[in-house]
């Protein structure tokens, strides 16, 4: 037997020949010249982002600097920023500022709701309990947008279930108390600010969970220890160590919750008040209205607005600790 | 006297688990005392319930005579170097070393000051800007313990903390903690797998195996009267040697044991000499610089000798006698 083995070795050659035909000379080149298997790994995807998706996005910059003429809504194709200039009006930077303020209170909420739920499935969750919290997670992922809307609708209307389960806890004082404010009120949730808010941090979370996790569970335990043992309670842990570590989850996370709501038309379409929001405006003029250069225009602003998101991130530190 | 660290009975177990059973232990203030024993020991587990990262399930732990169940972590004057450092990465040297001061409300021109002085202390001065990641592992080894010592604690807790550095380092490095540690006279607790590191830096040795002490006492003691195989066999790599053989030389029935360095190698005389002696074969020799070590096969029993290098030897499989002192023979406390 180990003679045989012994005979095996000693006839064997040192160097396998080449497995010929296309194939193996595909994979010699290959070996030979790696770029060349990057390079055709990478063109499908280039062509499609850098002709299908960026082109696109450059037409339609340059639609923002066109503008309509007034009488015969035909477009006049000649340099001018007086698009722009168009966004200033009172209306049109009230649909801005109520864009951004509600997308920067849903990434508050999201970081807010996503940092303990994500904590403890970085830190705690092994086995059956990981794969519940990714399925729980990724499950709501699977059904349809337009669905979910829907049934939130159902949940915050008048006559939905959250009023009913309210009322039963005698709690609806505290309902009726926040409907009464101003601007966040309404008549039920489902037409108010805060259904859009609820709406919108529901359906963005897990887009915040998922990097916030991703980033404690770089995080060695052994770090939140050292922390303790040099003193520091477990809030001065969580200022000192572990905030600093996820930072850049919690960035990566924002960039999604941000510029989804900054974006989104459907969810203040279908629930909240008739005041529009950025995606609405967009799509009203580039529609109804056939004012495609003020709707390119109201297009780059959260392209702008996420530039200097990222830009500010960055001086703050952000990605430091990548 | 109080000790410095006391466990009553003290007991962790996981489960099913005991990874700490039932130890009693006093260390004495400001000694160098040295946790030694093979992984999953308990070793680990008992410094991390001096350090409060776990409490026992059972038993009482005391710090300078203080109860210390149900204290955190952060509310002991005991600090840690880890064994892989656990340095903070976003923070630099200086704010790393200064981190038990700034938790505590120290002032940062009076932290960083100190901060300054314990980098210098552990011969690091001037590093204080760079990143942990910029560090080879003896720096940053060094900066985990400037970053204790900067909080001045009672007991100074070191998990296998030269395990990751290359032999020279490691060398350096165990005689500048123990002589910092001479210098500072505050009570160092070592945890280490590695005997020879444990008898060359410690004043005693606890042997740890199963969740149990084995033996405490002086590097001495332990290198040259274990009380049981277990110690015998994992201080040093003694011989241990069954109670048949023992009783042929000591006349008692018990386990014993014999250093290696103490067996001497002859060769065997023309046959029918018998006499003094073992007769044994040589396996294999082992070159390890300043001196050889033999594997020896004395008719079934494996012993191993270590000789000095250059001493002239027969060629492996030939016969040889081996002959030793009979008070070199260590009987072992272990019943047959």
């Amino acid at each position: 037997m180990s003679l045989d083995a012994a005979m095996m070795r000693a006839t064997a050659p040192a160097i396998l020949p080449g497995s010929g035909g296309l194939r193996g000379a595909l994979s010699d080149l290959f070996w030979r010249k790696p770029k060349v298997l990057l390079l055709l790994m990478l063109l499908p995807p280039v062509l499609w982002l850098g002709i299908v998706y960026i082109g696109s996005l450059f037409a339609l910059l340059a639609q923002s600097f066109f503008s309509i003429d007034e009488f015969s809504g035909l477009i006049n194709r000649e340099f001018t920023l007086k698009t722009y200039g168009d966004l200033f009006q009172a209306a049109n930077l009230d649909i801005i500022l109520r864009t951004v303020t509600m997308a920067a209170l849903v990434t508050l909420a999201s970081a807010v709701i996503a940092f303990p739920i994500a904590y403890y499935a970085a830190r705690y969750a092994r086995g059956r309990w990981k794969a519940l919290f990714y399925l729980g997670i990724m499950l709501p992922l699977w059904s349809s947008y337009l669905v979910k809307i829907y049934a939130w609708k159902l949940i915050l209307a008048k006559e939905g279930i959250l009023t009913w389960l309210l009322a039963k806890l005698h709690l609806l004082w505290v309902l009726d108390a926040w409907l009464s404010l101003p601007i966040v009120g309404g008549n039920s949730l489902s037409v108010s600010f805060t259904g859009t808010f609820i709406v919108f941090v529901y359906v963005w979370l897990p887009f915040m969970i998922l990097p916030v996790q991703a980033a404690l569970e770089r995080v060695p335990g052994n770090l939140v220890e050292a922390s303790s043992d040099l003193g520091a309670s477990p809030g001065q842990t969580f200022r000192n160590v572990l905030f600093p570590l996820a930072l850049p989850g919690i960035v990566a996370g924002s960039i999604f919750t941000f510029s989804l709501t900054l974006g989104d038309y459907i969810i203040p379409q279908i629930i909240g008040t008739s005041r529009l929001f950025i995606g609405q405006a967009v799509y009203s003029q580039q529609g109804t209205a056939g004012n495609i250069p003020l709707a390119a225009a109201f297009t780059v602003v959260p392209v702008v607005i996420m530039g200097f998101y990222l830009w500010g991130a960055k001086r703050m530190g952000a990605f430091d600790a990548l | 006297m109080t000790s410095a660290v006391s466990f009553q009975k003290a007991s962790r177990h996981f489960g099913s688990v005991r990874a700490v059973d039932a130890v009693d232990l006093d260390i004495v203030p400001g000694e160098f005392f040295a946790m030694l024993g093979p992984s999953g020991s308990g070793k680990t587990t008992c410094l991390r319930l001096i350090a409060g990262f776990e409490q026992p399930t059972s038993g009482s732990i005391s710090i300078f005579g203080e109860r210390a169940e149900g204290v955190p972590p952060y509310r002991r004057n005991v600090n840690t170097v880890f064994q892989d450092y656990a340095l903070f990465p976003h923070l630099n040297v200086l704010d790393n070393v200064a981190y038990g001061l700034m938790v505590k409300g120290v002032g940062k021109a009076q932290r960083h000051k100190a901060a300054e002085e314990a980098l210098s202390l552990v011969r690091l001065p001037g590093y204080g800007a760079r990143r942990p990641g910029q560090l080879s592992g003896g720096q940053r080894q060094r900066v985990a313990l400037a970053r204790a010592l900067v909080n001045q604690p009672k007991v100074l807790l070191l998990d296998e903390p030269l395990g990751a550095l290359d032999l020279k380092l490691r060398e350096n490095m165990q005689e500048e903690l123990k002589s910092l540690q001479k210098a500072l006279g505050i009570t160092f607790v070592f945890v280490t797998h590695d005997q020879g590191e444990a008898l060359s830096m410690a004043d005693r040795v606890a042997v740890f195996n199963d969740g149990k002490i084995m033996q405490v006492g002086t590097p001495e003691d332990i290198y040259q009267q274990p009380k049981t195989r277990f110690v015998a066999d994992f201080v040093g790599s003694s011989n241990v040697l069954p109670p048949d053989f023992v009783q042929r030389y000591s006349g008692q029935h018990r386990w014993g044991s014999l250093r290696p360095e103490s067996i001497r190698v002859g060769r065997a005389a023309s046959a029918g000499t018998s006499g003094e002696g073992v007769s044994a074969r040589l396996v294999s020799t082992n070159y390890l610089g300043a001196t050889t070590k033999l594997a020896l096969d004395a008719d079934g029993l494996r012993l191993h000798a270590i000789v000095p290098a250059g001493t002239a030897l027969p060629g492996a499989g030939e016969a040889v006698v081996l002959t030793f002192n009979r008070e070199h023979l260590h009987l072992m406390d272990e019943p047959a």
